[in-house]
């Protein structure tokens, strides 16, 4: 009867799959799967060079390209896929059939590695991008530039153009600028107008309230003033928790892309979390168990971002598994290149498998009420949802109705030698 | 641009069969994105083109159909080729299906969004929604590059959607026991529900088809499906 929830932040495991690999380390040697597609040989840079020598356009190059490109090096000197490649952005070389020919490092980092001779209408699907490339083909010169924007894994925007290198070479560049940045601000600051106003509400009102009765009937009646003052203290803690909270949050979606790239040892960080929370399991009468090595354990991340996962995870523990009296913290590795797994289990009532898939959602609670006496905002989660997934980590959640929950953290290992570096 | 003027070889008729499913499926996914977005906007003229994009799939799904018909009338394949174009077939349909969906959610805005409607009714809706979308991506992605390595992971995907979908159908009944004036709005949600759900199904047919196309074996069936929306609890969980 056990439910396992496997809560994958959004595309996690996709990014995992590429990050843990090797792109963007040597690339562009893309990977060539043995496909129906393969058709002649060779790399994908070798095919262009052949396809380009002699004729590259030493002129054009210097509108098309970016600033980096031009320098005290005579562009006749380079060859034209090494400019290609020094290209800071995302950029495609396509021929009259759409096929790629070649993808610089930018690209294949932005928008994962591509075998070679994959048609670029079915790596950019979208109508207006089928209409762009179209475009380009057919005027062969005249270039144009659209919005682009990708919903999965992590929003982005892009503004894309489509060119001919020009004079008889029958090849494109498809340019890719990031504006994502500017976007998330926008929407960022959205969302927290959105969300804050939703949520503030119920707080502001009740404390308006008691201070229209403190001015009208209250006014003289010492023991409901303190008590009504009471209240609206609590009010007005709970909205700057949910202020900080929703701030937190913004702050961690404006970043989503950027792994951490500092080494921390999760023993020594859980030791300093399972500390600084003995006051609130006191509280709560609850024990910390721990249960983990006295060697270190590593894993890649942020020191600051991780202790805040583990507080959230512990304090729900304390508030809603504290019925159970103890909480159990281990943390493990199987073995130096095996996944390092960090759990926060407690022993309290449990979670609905309902629940299990939607608890990390923003503002879901399994029970408003509880939650509410438990000065819960109802984000704890959801930025643990969001550390984790800046981390390639994910998060998994077991839970038996009467026998407590488990909230097991799984981080990729550090690659070899890593580990044995000094920090 | 290519056109049936311009085919000259087999292998051109493959590319443009396998172009135009990118040409629906970018379709189909936006579709769906855009249908969610004017629901939760309650943006009517939005929804409106979505109504009328579907035109699109429906003629593409029929032009796939011939043109392939044609091609094995012609070409004779046999192994991979053929695979590729009875695949083409398969996944046309699958999004033309997706399409109809999208579509079918677009035409509820208006009645979802007729009174102002609480934030909280469309959350849940959006989470699944965006499950849903990385699914479809991630298929289409493996459609494009043939890395069926990856095709484990929409599998998992789909059993999360159905606990999602599972989970939203008992909120959107708490709503509607608290308040009947919810019921209108929540019943058109859960259709939309159920309607994101069967995407997450489309996309997973779509990857079994991939899976076909490019080994030429079926996935081992390995998903019992059960309806556990009346259902509290459910049966021993994988680990």
């Amino acid at each position: 009867m056990e439910f396992w929830g496997a809560l994958l932040p959004d595309g996690a495991d996709w990014h995992m799959k590429t990050n843990n690999g090797k792109s963007g380390s040597k690339a562009p040697e893309v990977l060539q799967p043995s496909g129906p597609d393969q058709r002649g040989g060779g790399s994908l840079r070798e095919r262009l060079q052949n396809r380009l020598a002699g004729f590259f356009p030493p002129d054009r190059q210097e509108d098309d390209l970016p600033v980096a490109t031009k320098g005290p090096v005579s562009i006749d000197t380079l060859p034209a896929v090494s400019l290609a490649a020094a290209v800071p952005d995302p950029l495609y070389i396509f021929d009259r059939n759409a096929e790629i020919l070649f993808a610089n490092e930018a690209a294949n980092r932005a928008f994962g590695p591509i075998s070679s001779g994959t048609s670029l209408r079915l790596k950019f699907r979208a109508p207006e991008m089928h209409e762009l490339i179209a475009d380009a083909i057919a005027s062969d010169g005249s270039s144009r530039a659209i919005n682009y924007s990708e919903r999965v894994p992590v929003e982005r925007a892009y503004r894309v153009s489509a060119s001919s290198i020009g004079d008889g070479t029958e090849l494109f560049v498809l340019l890719f600028k990031d504006q994502s940045e500017a976007r998330r601000i926008d929407r960022m600051r959205a969302d927290f107008i959105a969300n804050a106003s939703h949520e503030l509400r119920t707080p502001l009102a009740s404390v308006s309230g008691f201070i229209e009765t403190l001015r009208g009937p209250a006014r003289d009646d010492p023991v409901a003033r303190e008590n009504f003052l009471q209240i609206m203290h609590n009010q007005t803690q709970r909205m700057a928790r949910l202020i900080d909270d929703l701030l937190s949050l913004s702050r961690l979606e404006m970043k989503p892309y950027l792994k951490p790239s500092g080494r921390v040892d999760l023993v020594q960080l859980l030791d300093g979390v399972v500390e600084s929370m003995r006051h609130l399991a006191g509280e709560s009468g609850v024990t910390i168990e721990k249960a983990f090595p006295s060697t270190p354990i590593f894993v890649a991340g942020n020191h600051d971002e991780l202790v805040q996962v583990f507080e959230n995870l512990m304090e729900n523990a304390c508030k809603y598994g504290g019925a159970g009296g103890r909480i159990l913290v281990s943390a493990e590795q199987a073995g130096p290149l095996e996944e390092v797994r960090a759990t926060v289990r407690d022993f309290g009532p449990g979670i609905p498998e309902e629940h299990i898939p939607r608890v990390t959602e923003r503002f879901y609670r399994v029970d408003v009420e509880t939650s509410r006496a438990q000065k819960g905002t109802g984000l704890g989660l959801s930025i643990v949802k969001h550390i984790l997934t800046r981390h390639d980590a994910r998060l998994s959640i077991r839970s038996k109705v009467g026998k407590g929950a488990a909230f097991t953290v799984h981080f990729p290992p550090l690659p070899p030698g890593a580990a044995s570096r000094p920090a | 641009m290519q056109t049936h003027h311009t085919m000259r070889s087999f292998d051109d008729e493959l590319k443009y069969l396998v172009d135009q499913i990118a040409a629906m499926g970018g379709y189909a996914e936006r579709m769906v994105a855009e249908a969610m977005e004017a629901l939760i906007q309650s943006d009517a003229g939005l929804a409106r083109k979505v109504v009328a994009d579907d035109v699109f799939l429906d003629e593409k799904e029929r032009e796939i159909g011939e043109r392939a018909v044609i091609i094995i009338g012609r070409r004779q394949p046999v192994a991979g080729d053929l695979r590729e174009i009875v695949g083409a077939i398969r996944i046309s349909s699958d999004l033309e299906r997706i399409g109809d969906l999208g579509k079918n959610i677009a035409k509820r805005v208006v009645a979802v969004t007729e009174s102002k409607q609480p934030v909280r009714l469309f959350r849940g809706l959006d989470a699944l929604a965006g499950l849903a979308l990385t699914q479809l991506k991630e298929v289409l992605d493996v459609y494009a590059s043939r890395s069926i390595e990856r095709i484990g992971f929409v599998r998992d995907r789909d059993e999360e959607i159905d606990a999602m979908y599972t989970s939203l159908f008992r909120e959107l009944l708490t709503y509607m026991m608290e308040d009947p004036r919810n019921i209108t709005p929540c019943t058109h949600l859960l259709f939309c529900a159920k309607n994101i759900e069967r995407i997450g199904d489309h996309a997973t047919n779509i990857a079994e088809t991939v899976h076909h196309i490019v080994t030429g074996m079926q996935l081992p069936l390995e998903r019992p499906k059960e309806d556990k929306s009346h259902r509290i609890i459910a049966g021993p969980g994988a680990s």
